[in-house]
């Protein structure tokens, strides 16, 4: 072989590691994710105002139950940082203890958002209602789905840290977790901004 | 069975009763054709035991050129079920004068005109444009496959589960009648009770899944997998067109995701996101769709854009006149396609400044469109052109789409387009551009790269037959449909009054014949060369003298594609490495790290079929029960962390000399 070939050929590939394209593929996902919120988001913004001659924002969104909520959310965020900082250290552990303890804040949130719909619907108030709640259950229910696949996905993730430990693979998932769920707590704060305190001036 | 009323539902089955057994004889026969190819087929696969061997070797397979293979077939086998349709509609205008009513009643007639749009699109023309990015991108680039193998194979068995719903419609209920983009009401609940919508949103829904993966599969592949030293502005123009398609793709198909999520919610919940009473508003819909749906168009045609660029150089001898424009122009198109979906629906009464905004850009967009018809003629100027199969289909191409090009911008004139809007010449536009440049392009594609992935180019005769019949009979369907359009008769009309029509209606449905024996002559003409492969055998992996990556491995390429990764110094390294006599390395070769093949993906995607079936005909607890499962499976193959090996060296070496005795012989 020449040295012809030698420029045309990578004869001494260097080792590519593994997975190297995750967090950008996940990444992307998360921006076609963001996508279909944005759908949501606009499909609010049309039909926000069509009450149907039924409730309005005023009648039915109870602003310290939301806070109490968006709290739990953001805390969760904090204790998933937490949880990465551990595993960065290696400290299986304290990763453990941090994703639990996140897995706490986001069941807690689940449940006071099912409560506000359970809520919302005793009162005559349920998506089928007016076009204005029919938005508002889409858009505040598919956040908490998500936070719902989120929750289911980091009990995977426990069980798999717990019997693994933390390989590189194991650490890669928990990167995209982390990023699906910080990209949660982000629409959060539009949701919280955008459906409830706007409405309620 | 026409459905107006409330449907009963049982437990067990939901609504699914013997009724939803059609007795129409129309679609008896075909059932009869399809029971009796398909069991042929299956009786074949059995008796000379090829399921094992398509099991191990193709439907579990995560190389990338196998998936591109089974993309092209699945496109392939839609189109002759949506050419059916389309058959069919020319049928029953050209009959259906003179007080006849022709042959297919409203029921039957609007469910053919629905599927014949959502097969095409989605079905067919998908399928094509990501079994040819799938096949010839990593080639392009490089690569060993693409960044995430398994996905790939999941997201094909998506779309094979979306075709599935689709086709199950035939046979079990009904398929919608509301057009291929559904507006509501019409497809509300109270206007569709029965099960034609459901089976539209389910099948678009399956299938769309694997779209978006596969776009952000592919979109990573090309940012991620380049060989070293293809910067950005060195990469092949055909792996440009792929990129703006892929983002086009993750940027837009969540649209139609959300979008089709809602009138879901509609139909099932009983929300009020587009009903027309309790605040809802169907414009809404219109508009989301279209976001979606304008996007859309683009991610048809760019790439197909890429493989005329590539045909024209490398048939013309010469480097692409423009490379740096042809990108430019590719990003162009990508950005604006965002900013026009309104011109859809120019008569929905936005008002006057509104409409003329999106008349603008849209008349804007044909400016970089008019710059790659340039670069190509420029291309060929000088050239030393050489008119093989490939090259005739595109200058039919250039010829064909620049018309279709000029009655867009036509309709892009917001007073003109009241009056053509919903007409048959909007009909005969569209069919002009996607035949014209996605169907031409497909083909031209087909025969291009056709030797890649088998070893023997396809035969000339049988091809020149084909193109002949398809480009004069693209014409004589379409043209006659420009005429009746600018006469003002509507689309999707079952029956007519005016005599004086028939005429054009008999035109188009010979045209329709015409392109028939098109097809037909496709086909013998893969069979011909099936049949004499060992006469136009292949074995420099580089029977066009072309100028791009792929042509620089065997064909077909061995399953890692490059024994060592090129590196790359110039745009057109093919070219370059032959220019310069660099030889190929020999010796040396070392273990090569490649995905494993799994059949995780036809598990998920076939549960995710059950889902989708289940849902549609309202049988609860079987969608709750494979929607665990499928939740189960996805988890279980999480566990799965042994997913790679290493081709060993000596396999490297013994697959590598045989091609150096090939090269030598």
């Amino acid at each position: 072989m020449t040295s012809l070939t030698a420029k045309y050929y990578d004869l001494e590939p260097h080792h590519h590691p593994e997975g190297a394209s995750t967090g950008l593929g996940f990444w992307i996902y998360l921006m076609s994710d963001c996508l279909m919120f944005a759908v949501l988001f606009a499909v609010y913004g049309v039909l926000g105002n069509s009450y149907a001659a039924g409730p309005g924002p005023k009648d039915l969104f109870d602003l310290e139950l939301v806070a109490i909520n968006t709290g739990l959310l953001l805390f969760s965020s904090i204790t998933f940082g937490f949880a990465m900082l551990a595993a960065q250290k290696g400290n299986k552990a304290g990763t453990l203890r941090w994703l639990w303890v996140t897995l706490g804040f986001g069941l807690a949130f689940l449940a006071v958002e099912l409560y506000e719909f359970h809520h919302l619907i005793e009162l005559g108030a349920g998506p089928w209602r007016s076009a204005f709640l029919s938005s508002f259950f889409a858009l505040v229910g598919t956040h908490g789905l998500h936070v719902a696949f989120g929750s289911l996905w980091l009990i995977v993730l426990a069980v798999q840290i717990a019997q693994k430990g933390l390989i590189p693979a194991n650490l890669r998932r928990m990167t995209c977790l982390s990023m699906f769920w910080h990209f949660l707590d982000v629409v959060w704060i539009g949701v919280f901004t955008f459906v409830y305190l706007i409405k309620m001036i | 069975m026409a459905v107006t009323g409330p449907i009963e539902t049982s437990l067990l089955f939901g609504r699914l009763t013997w009724d939803a057994i059609p007795t129409d004889p129309i679609v008896l026969a075909t059932f009869a054709v399809v029971a009796l190819g398909g069991g042929a087929l299956f009786a074949l696969l059995t008796w000379y035991r090829l399921w094992g061997y398509l099991w191990t070797e193709w439907f579990t397979s995560v190389d990338h050129k196998k998936i591109g293979i089974m993309y092209m077939i699945l496109g392939l086998v839609m189109f002759v079920r949506g050419f059916a349709d389309a058959v069919m509609m020319r049928l029953q205008q050209v009959l259906a004068f003179g007080g006849s009513e022709g042959y297919l009643n409203s029921h039957h007639y609007d469910q053919v005109f629905t599927a014949h749009g959502v097969i095409m699109i989605f079905f067919v023309a998908m399928p094509f444009v990501t079994g040819l990015m799938n096949y010839i991108v990593p080639l392009q680039i490089g690569a060993r496959d693409v960044s995430f193998p398994f996905l790939n194979n999941f997201s094909f068995w998506m779309t094979v589960g979306g075709a599935v719903i689709i086709m199950a419609s035939l046979f079990l209920g009904e398929f919608a009648q509301t057009g291929w983009l559904a507006f509501p009401p019409l497809s509300g609940i109270t206007e569709s009770p029965y099960v034609g919508v459901d089976y539209y949103i389910w099948g678009l829904q399956v299938a769309g899944v694997g779209t978006t993966l596969s776009g952000i599969n592919l979109l990573v592949t090309i940012i991620k997998m380049r060989a070293p030293g293809m910067t950005i502005m060195k990469m092949p123009v055909f792996t440009w067109t792929a990129l703006c398609t892929n983002v086009l793709i993750v940027a837009s198909f969540p649209v139609l995701t959300m979008t089709l999520i809602l009138l879901t919610l509609d139909r099932y919940v009983g929300t009020n996101f587009f009903t027309a009473d309790l605040g809802g508003n169907a414009m809404m819909y219109v508009n989301l769709i279209w976001i979606w749906g304008h996007p859309e168009v683009y991610i048809l045609i760019l790439p197909l854009f890429g493989v005329y660029s590539e045909i024209t150089a490398t048939f013309s001898g010469k480097r692409l006149f423009g490379y740096s424009s042809m990108v430019y122009a590719t990003v162009c198109i990508t950005v604006l396609s965002y900013v026009v979906w309104l011109h859809h629906f120019f008569t929905m009464g936005s008002g006057a400044s509104v409409n003329a905004f999106f008349g603008i850009t849209t008349m804007v967009i044909s400016i970089p469109t008019g710059a790659k018809i340039f670069n190509w003629l420029f291309t060929m100027y000088r050239g030393r052109v050489r008119f093989d199969l490939p090259m005739m289909w595109t200058l039919a191409f250039m010829l064909t789409f620049v018309i279709g090009g000029m009655t867009g911008v036509l309709l892009a004139v917001p007073p003109a387009d009241f009056v053509l809007h919903n007409s048959l010449f909007l009909i005969a536009h569209f069919h002009n551009v996607i035949i014209g440049g996605v169907v031409f392009g497909t083909f031209a594609a087909i025969t291009y790269w056709w030797p890649k992935a088998f070893g023997f180019t396809l035969d000339v005769f049988w091809g020149k037959v084909s193109f002949w019949l398809w480009v004069v009979g693209f014409w004589v369907a379409f043209a006659p449909l420009y005429v009746l359009g600018l006469m003002g008769v509507t689309r999707r009309m079952r029956v007519f009054d005016d005599p004086d029509l028939q005429i054009w209606f008999a035109i188009a449905a010979f045209g329709a014949v015409l392109i028939a024996g098109g097809i037909l002559a496709m086909f013998i003409q893969f069979a011909v060369s099936i049949w004499k492969r060992n006469e136009n055998r292949d074995v420099t992996g580089d029977p066009w003298d072309g100028r791009t990556l792929e042509w620089a491995t065997s064909s077909p390429p061995p399953a890692y594609n490059f024994a060592f990764t090129p590196v790359i110094h110039d745009l057109d390294p093919w070219t370059e490495m032959k220019e310069k006599a660099v030889p190929r390395p020999t010796s040396g070769f070392l273990p090569i790290h490649m995905p494993k093949n799994t059949g995780a993906g036809v598990v998920l995607a076939g549960l995710a079929t059950i889902v989708g079936m289940a849902l549609i005909w309202y049988v609860w607890w079987l969608a709750a029960a494979s929607f665990l499962a499928l939740i189960g499976a996805a988890i279980a193959h999480t566990f799965n962390y042994n997913r790679d090996y290493h081709i060993p060296a000596e396999e490297v070496t013994r697959v590598e000399d045989a091609r150096t005795r090939q090269l030598e012989a």
